[in-house]
């Protein structure tokens, strides 16, 4: 009787055994690693807009204050996107002719809004509250990095629930005091940890870990 | 153990190793399938497709095409599962305990029992997935893997037990049956004369030669397995039980739970052997090989659960009387009496009336009764898990609340769609795999046996 | 549609800024009111579906467009785990200065019921009213509402709202109607407006009442008729006959420690039912410290809220209570004859009760009841010395007061001899509402032009000519009394949807005033009311209040005088079945019949949805063999042919306990042809049985087998004639309940009634909660059934509709439920409500079985349920031993509709297919309070939140708080002797629990 297969076979079906275990584990790591790429989460996309509006000029460049357009977010869940009427107090006088912003000046004129891409995009399923955190030293680059360099805004970072477990399970580690909140280009101490749990106390920040608190 | 050896054999007489292995192989390599084989293939075949449908649609309208309410949030999903679950257990039972406790008739039904196990549980696992509200993250968020969210499965759930019993006795099972069919795997690669039939079953033969060291690794990994598989008959029924016995729903928390839906799967899955084996045993002629003698002891086998199912149906009832439970009593009280009653007395019938009847030793011998008879213990073991799920839930703690439940046209279509598998399965493996083990049957052959006598 | 989105919409605000200039934030109400001929909400509609926005604006496209999306949106399901598309942010031009992106702005205005105002505060977040909450300020809402007045958001939103201008059925502009109308009015000029007749409901808008003189004025013959279907003629008549003059009674509760109910509901109806609920309810939060509480007689003809939370309840025959009121007056020693002596065991004890009580009772005449049992009334009042005690008098609130009835008969008959050329209807669906007799439809149509305004293209509608568009009570201008006479000011909360006008508006058309708008009409009138003082101040202040001080009506002094409507005895009821008329408790007469919120809301007592019925006591049913059946899909139950006065409906029998025998009550307002999409075809139409001479009950009915049967959706097993659950529940204790004088002699006995096992059993040490730990407190005393807090709980939680057939199966989503349990005989049950909602237990059952879990426990005690984590195992709710969860088997929600998406709560998820759901607690109003307090650096203060059910509460009878703080007003109610846990011998620790009910019959009374 003639031979089916060829010895090596033998080999290959032993191989074939163990092999299949790691094929097995290496997809399910695969996977999950997928989901962490910023591919899934889009970090560092930057976003184009209708309006070439770059931070890294007006943060960077001219110093404007966070909170001068994004007027809400200290007081209430959303940061606040300006209206129309906050460009043009500035840039009525600068650059009032510049085709660049035809688009802002016709906003006001026809009365219809300035349509932006969004950057930070959560599930509808989450409800994030950015006066909870503004209120109680989690400055603004600590999760939306250094906008002052970006000319176009990204996501920096995955913004993915683990993300957002890792502080509130260890607020110290990110804490800084409230006036720095808003400084864009704070670092944190060498004694960050020592600041941390001080702020914590200080500041009784609660974070909570409970469902409700995002999702309802 | 002379008497009844004498007057009903394992093996028919005048059997050589030769006449064993082609009655057997010539099953799988005759050329073309007998027509009842077709018709069988067929109507099963048929079934899939409606089960295909009917998933279809379940997952573009939602669960609700299923009959689950609000108190009754388990149907016909659940009642299934457990039903197919419970008859899974027959084939590891016969092939690990049995080969444990050197029961050398079981070697002519092992191995068809653990292929029903497997498509039983196929069948079963079928309905976890498919009963949730959404089956496209249920079928993977109930395993503990590293996710992004940072959450780990609850671990307190039963459930989740559920994920790791049913997976654990699928994968022990199918290694089982594997290592089992290796060396009549070789045998048919040897003997078909079909050359892409040469390297399938080459293939999965794995090289096979029948050498004494393959022999010896052989029944290591079969003593093993089997020592592996033993506590898995006992441990899965366990666990589904605990879906129950868990919840504080009357009717579910109970602790007899865990033994007597043992007792009562493996009464199920001897019936569903029966019920293969009596129209197998005729089809191919293998009166031989699936002797009186089995189907004998799988009588008793029936009889034996079938009174420690009795049991637990009265000791429910009794301790329902005696706990003194507002709630529990009135389950129970309502179970018999209530708008569902009906179910309880057929259940009655069926499980424990009926199967008595197998103590008259002519009516224990006679397949065509046998054959009846399993069927209404699968239909009886039905009811159970019927009786148990929905008479316990639609009038629950407050009155007010107090509902009622149907199956719908989708529920019985997902059921006999479920059979459809089964059987559309189960035709594949009688045409292409022995479906009783050449190389184990050879073994108690007398000439077998002869052998061992020489010094 | 997104969180983060929200901002975005609707922009129409910038355009108000640029057209004020430097206004104070009050004032964009105005430039709101402007933006109805600005491009305004279409724009909007446009900017969020753009490509759809035209399919939409054609009512036939759309529905097929809908179809479309939600097949596609069936499959987004499949289609879960992609990366989120890229959605848009649209930022205002110019941001409203007091708008915070996120935070909802309230505003005080006011929704009328069949004309009387209720004062509410409705929250409105980026423009968007979402959820009506109570005036605390408003003397008849004091801050609770009704289930019409939270069912008045859906009513705004609703896509089936008439859209556009219609002639005959045409779509016209209304540049054309005007120029019509301008034709006609010239006609009339001419006969001084002799063929001119209007139409309308009951008025009591100053506004609108000026309006209309100044119209009548301007064509001396024109007349102006009124129709309300569920008007009060009998009360009105009833204190003509008794004082000569139509005044408005105002009855004190808070005074009175004896009510006798003559079949006035005053819980289910009247427009002072808010008020009358509170002030009864006070009266009955008793405690072991001071037991004492009112005591409430009902003598009706058919089973109502009122009567389930009597003491003392007779249900007879409504024909025979004027009997009962006859003889009660006679004992009291009032020269008046005809009393019975049928239940003289009842009547005696009821008139030793009343003359003990002297001027601290009350006896007050429902308006289903003849005038002449109201004028019994008003005089047994005045012989008791009730006057100015427990009631008083004032001139009527309603403007141009008149008989409705005859009134309409009057305007049909000139119909008829076709004396009327121009009919206009306002708002009133007289061709579905008329009585039968009158034939409306027919004498309709000879008048040569008629023209309707109304929010539905709806029966009447169809009948006329010309069809407008009528602007929703939240999007327009007005003004309106409330039953004190206290006047609210409506200010719109959005740009009309529809593109509707208001009835000032359209009159306005009468006056040659086509384009003025209705804040100016509005601001004229006030101007002219407010001489001298600073108009804007008091303007500006009559808006935030929500009330304009001083307006409600001085009390005016009357005297009874006995005519022969005292002396001559009723004429016996004749023979056979008598048939009762109610309206609807939840469509009301007919015009909540497309608010499916409304349509699926269990009717108190029956507990139906869905449908109506020809509802028979338990007696009667026996006797002609009727029974339900509960089945898995609807109660089985037998259609009969109801017949009545040569007219007949076929009806779906239903059988409750403690109806009278031998009478048969029918609910008015469903059976609608032309409602909308969600109200046509519900149930059957029991106009077509009323007849104007017997507008609530008449004799000779029958109801004669057809041998059909039929399913009806009932959200409680129709165990209440089933024995073996009334004889478990009563088991169970589920309901607590004792009378007074045991729990004056053993406060402790309730919670002897059922075991209450010691924490400690526990194999775990009990948890400690820190800091805030939220619990309730319902107390079963004072609930009286009415559902308001079942549409605020729909209304603040985005819970879907699910239609009839699915609540036949058991797959209600309401969070919250009223149970209703009798206890004692079918005949003459005592009937108990009890909501029930998740109980939030310590030890929660569903948690442990979760798999992924999906609902776990918060550190302050709430039992989260997570909607994306669920898998929809369902496992949770089988062992729930409350059954408060709810699952969405299907898609249930309307993804599809625009405007439904403006609608809903921005704050809490709109769930989807698959996942369970359930009472949070409105976790949403929790994490808002708590973060603004941490932001503040200070605690909660005790009430500073309310959950939706407990603010809708009428009776105070739900309580919500921190139950860690000793000094709560929960925890305080939890040391009460009445606290209990539902099923607590089951170890849940439930943070919600119940204050059993304590009832106060007299001793000397027989039972019932």
């Amino acid at each position: 009787m003639p031979q089916i297969f060829h010895r090596s076979t033998n080999t290959l079906s032993k191989a074939s055994i163990f092999g299949a275990l790691f094929v097995a584990a290496g997809g399910l790591w695969l996977t999950l690693e997928i989901n962490r790429t910023s591919w899934v989460t889009r970090a560092h996309e930057a976003r184009t807009q209708a309006v070439p509006f770059s931070h890294a000029h007006h943060v960077g460049g001219l110093g404007v204050e966070c909170r001068y357009c994004h007027t809400s977010v200290d007081k209430g869940a959303y940061a606040g996107i300006p209206p129309t009427k906050t460009c043009m107090n500035c840039h009525s006088q600068i650059w009032g002719q510049s085709p660049t912003l035809e688009p802002v000046r016709a906003s006001l004129r026809t009365d219809t809004s300035l349509e932006w891409t969004k950057v930070h995009d959560l599930p509808d399923f989450v409800y994030f509250n950015h006066s909870a955190h503004v209120n109680k030293g989690v400055g603004c680059s600590t999760c939306h990095g250094r906008i002052d360099r970006m000319p176009f805004v990204w996501q920096e970072n995955s913004l993915l629930m683990e993300w957002c477990l890792e502080c509130h399970r260890n607020p110290e580690k990110y804490l800084r005091p409230k006036e720095e909140v808003y400084n864009i280009a704070y670092e944190p101490p060498a004694d960050q940890l020592a600041l941390g749990k001080d702020l914590v106390r200080r500041y009784d920040v609660r974070p909570r870990v409970t469902c409700s608190t995002c999702h309802r | 153990m002379a008497s009844p050896q004498a007057e009903h054999p394992i093996v028919g007489p005048g059997h050589t190793f030769g006449t064993v292995t082609d009655k057997i192989s010539t099953i799988v390599l005759q050329r073309r399938a007998p027509l009842g084989w077709w018709l069988g293939f067929a109507a099963g075949f048929a079934l899939l497709q409606l089960l295909l449908i009917t998933v279809g649609f379940l997952l573009f309208k939602g669960i609700g095409v299923w009959g689950p309410n609000v108190p009754v949030g388990w149907g016909f999903d659940i009642i299934n599962f457990v039903w197919w679950i419970g008859i899974g257990h027959a084939g590891t039972l016969i092939s690990a305990i049995l080969l444990l406790l050197r029961q050398e008739w079981r070697t002519s039904i092992n191995r068809f029992a653990e292929a029903m196990t497997l498509f039983a549980v196929a069948c079963a696992a079928f309905y976890p997935v498919f009963h949730t509200g959404r089956p496209w993250v249920a079928f993977y968020w109930l395993f503990p893997y590293p996710n992004v969210m940072g959450l780990w499965p609850n671990f307190r759930s039963p459930l989740i037990w559920d994920v790791f019993a049913v997976s654990t006795y699928a994968t022990v099972s199918a290694l089982f049956w594997f290592v089992g069919l290796i060396p009549d795997l070789a045998t048919l690669r040897d003997r078909t004369a079909s050359k892409a039939g040469k390297v399938l079953y080459g293939i999965l033969a794995m090289g096979w030669r029948g050498s004494a060291r393959h022999w010896n690794n052989y029944e290591t990994a079969s003593l093993l397995l089997a020592g592996l598989a033993t506590p898995l008959v006992v441990s899965v029924h366990t666990v589904v039980s605990f879906d129950f016995a868990v919840g504080q729903v009357p009717g579910w928390h109970a602790t007899i739970f865990p033994p007597y839906f043992v007792a009562g799967a493996i009464y199920a899955g001897f019936a569903m052997v029966l019920t293969i084996a009596i129209p197998l045993r005729k089809a191919y002629g293998l009166e031989d090989f699936i002797t009186m003698r089995h189907l004998e002891n799988m009588a008793k086998v029936m009889l034996a659960t079938g009174l420690i199912v009795a049991y637990g149906y009265t000791m429910e009832a009794f301790m329902a009387w005696y706990s003194g439970n507002t709630y529990e009593r009135f389950m129970i009280w309502n179970r018999v009496f209530g708008p569902y009653g009906w179910t309880y007395w057929a259940l009655l019938l069926c499980n424990v009336l009926v199967p008595n009847t197998l103590w008259v030793k002519s009516l224990r011998t006679n397949p065509v009764y046998l054959f009846l008879i399993s069927l209404v213990v699968s239909a009886g073991m039905w009811l159970e898990r019927f009786v148990i799920i929905v008479t316990s839930l639609y009038r629950d703690f407050l009155p007010s609340s107090w509902g009622a439940y149907r199956g719908t046209v989708f529920d019985w279509a997902a059921f006999v769609g479920t059979i459809g598998l089964f059987l559309t399965l189960f035709f594949l493996f009688i045409r292409f795999l022995p479906a009783i083990s050449i190389s184990e049957m050879r073994t108690i052959l007398p000439a077998a046996e002869l052998k061992e006598e020489k010094p | 549609m997104s969180a983060e989105e929200i901002p975005a919409v609707p922009v129409d605000f910038a355009g108000v800024r640029r057209r004020l200039d430097g206004t104070t934030g009050r004032r964009y109400w105005k430039s709101l009111e402007e933006l109805a001929d600005s491009p305004g909400f279409l724009e909007f509609l446009h900017r969020e579906f753009p490509e759809q926005a035209a399919t939409f604006e054609d009512p036939k496209g759309r529905r097929e467009f809908l179809t479309l999306m939600s097949a596609s949106l069936a499959l987004a399901g499949l289609t879960a785990c992609t990366r989120q598309p890229a959605e848009k942010i649209l930022p205002y031009v110019k941001q409203p200065e007091e708008l915070v992106p996120g935070r909802p702005l309230f505003f005080a205005t006011a929704v009328a019921h069949d004309g009387y105002a209720r004062g509410v505060l409705v929250e409105s977040h980026e423009g968007r009213p979402t959820k009506i909450e109570g005036n605390p300020d408003h003397p008849v809402s004091l801050g609770a509402t009704d289930v019409f007045g939270q069912a008045h958001v859906l009513g705004l939103y609703d896509p089936d709202r008439s859209q556009t201008v219609k002639f005959y059925g045409e779509v016209r502009t209304w540049i054309q109607f005007r120029t019509a109308l301008r034709e006609a009015l010239a006609k009339q000029k001419g006969t001084q407006g002799a063929g001119l007749r209007f139409l309308t409901g009951t008025v009591t808008s100053p506004t609108l009442a000026a309006q209309m003189q100044t119209i009548l004025a301007e064509f001396p013959s024109a007349k102006w008729h009124h129709y309300e279907p569920a008007g009060r003629d009998n009360t009105r008549a009833g204190a003509v006959l008794a004082f000569g003059e139509p005044v408005d009674a105002h009855y004190r509760f808070d005074q009175a420690d004896l009510i006798l109910s003559l079949e006035a509901d005053f819980v289910g109806s009247g427009p002072a039912s808010l008020r009358l609920i509170r002030e009864f309810a006070r009266r009955r939060k008793v405690d072991d410290a001071k037991p004492v509480m009112n005591r409430l007689y009902v003598v009706e003809g058919s089973p109502s809220l009122t009567g389930a939370v009597a003491d003392h309840r007779l249900a007879i025959r409504s024909s025979e209570i004027e009997g009962v009121a006859r003889a009660v007056a006679t004992g009291l020693g009032l020269p008046v004859e005809g009393g019975t002596i049928a239940h003289v065991d009842w009547v005696a004890p009821l008139v030793k009760d009343l003359r003990s009580k002297g001027p601290r009772a009350l006896v007050i005449a429902g308006e289903s009841q003849p005038p002449a049992v109201h004028a019994l009334a008003h005089a047994i009042n005045e012989k008791l010395g009730a006057v100015g005690q427990t009631v008083s008098y004032t001139a009527p609130v309603e403007a141009g007061a008149e008989d409705h009835a005859a009134s309409l008969k009057t305007l049909v008959g000139e119909m008829r001899a076709g004396q009327v050329d121009l009919l206009v209807v306002l708002g009133v669906n007289a061709a579905y509402a008329a009585p039968a007799d009158l034939a409306i439809a027919e004498a309709l149509d000879k008048v040569p032009l008629r023209i309707h305004l109304g929010l539905y293209e709806d029966e009447t509608a169809e009948r006329c000519h010309w069809h407008l568009p009528e602007a929703h009570p939240l999007e327009a201008w007005s003004d309106a009394r409330a039953a004190d006479g206290t006047v609210t000011l409506l200010q719109p909360l959005i740009a009309p949807l529809y593109g509707g006008i208001s009835a000032h508006e359209f009159l306005g058309g009468f006056l040659g005033r086509a384009d003025t708008k209705g804040y100016d009409i509005l601001r004229e009138h006030w101007k002219g009311q407010w001489p001298g003082a600073d108009f804007e101040k008091e303007w500006k202040r009559a808006l935030h209040d929500g009330v304009v001080k001083d307006t409600a009506l001085p009390s005016k002094a009357v005297a009874v005088t006995l005519g022969d409507w005292a002396t001559t005895a009723p004429k016996p009821a004749g023979s056979g079945l008598e048939l009762v008329f109610r309206p609807d408790p939840a469509v009301h007469d007919g015009r909540f019949a497309n608010n499916g919120w409304l349509q699926e809301l269990p009717r108190p007592l029956t507990k139906l949805t869905w449908d109506n019925a020809a509802i028979i006591g338990p007696g009667t049913a026996q006797k002609l063999g009727f029974s339900i059946e509960m089945t898995a899909t609807g109660h089985a139950t037998e259609v009969v042919e109801l017949r009545y006065r040569n007219r007949a409906v076929r009806a779906p029998i239903w059988v409750l306990p403690g109806h009278p025998e031998d009478s048969v009550t029918v609910h008015l307002g469903q059976g609608r042809t032309r409602a909308g999409r969600v109200g046509n075809r519900v149930g059957f139409d029991a106009y077509a049985l009323r007849t104007s001479d017997a507008p609530w009950f008449g004799s000779g009915a029958e109801l004669v087998r057809t041998g059909e049967t039929t399913k009806l959706a009932c959200t409680q097993d129709h165990w209440s004639i089933d024995q073996t659950a009334h004889k478990e529940a009563g088991r169970r204790h589920v309901v607590r309940a004792a009378t007074l004088e045991e729990y004056a002699k053993e406060p402790g006995l309730f919670h002897e009634m059922g075991e209450d096992p010691d924490p400690g059993l526990s194999m775990f040490p009990p948890h400690k909660y820190e800091g805030n730990a939220w619990g309730m407190a319902i107390d079963l005393n004072s609930c009286v059934g009415c559902n308001a807090c079942v549409t605020a709980c729909v209304s603040e939680n985005n819970i879907p509709v699910v239609g009839k057939d699915q609540v036949s199966r058991g797959r209600e989503m309401h969070w919250i439920r009223v149970d209703r349990y009798y206890q004692g005989a079918p005949e003459s049950p005592d009937t108990y409500h009890q909501p029930v909602l998740c109980m939030h237990c310590e030890n929660a059952p569903c948690e442990v079985v979760c798999p992924v879990t999906a609902t776990v426990h918060s550190e302050e005690g709430l039992n989260d349920m997570i909607y994306n984590r669920c898998v929809g195992t369902r496992y949770c709710s089988n062992n729930c031993p409350y059954k408060v969860r709810r699952f969405n088997f299907f898609l249930y929600q309307d993804w599809t509709t625009p405007t439904f998406k403006m609608m809903r709560n921005p704050d809490v998820t709109v769930r989807s297919r698959g996942v369970m759901e359930k009472c949070t607690y409105c976790v949403q109003r929790i994490s808002r309070t708590r973060i603004d307090a941490r932001n503040e650096g200070r605690p909660i203060r005790e009430g500073e939140i309310q959950t939706a059910c407990q603010q809708a509460c009428p009776a105070e009878a739900i309580v919500f708080g921190d139950v860690n703080d000793p000094e709560s007003r929960v925890a305080k109610l939890k040391a009460s002797p009445r606290n209990y846990g539902l099923l607590a011998e089951l170890q849940t620790r439930p943070r919600t629990t119940y204050l059993a009910a304590v009832r106060n019959p007299n001793p000397e009374m027989p039972h019932g």
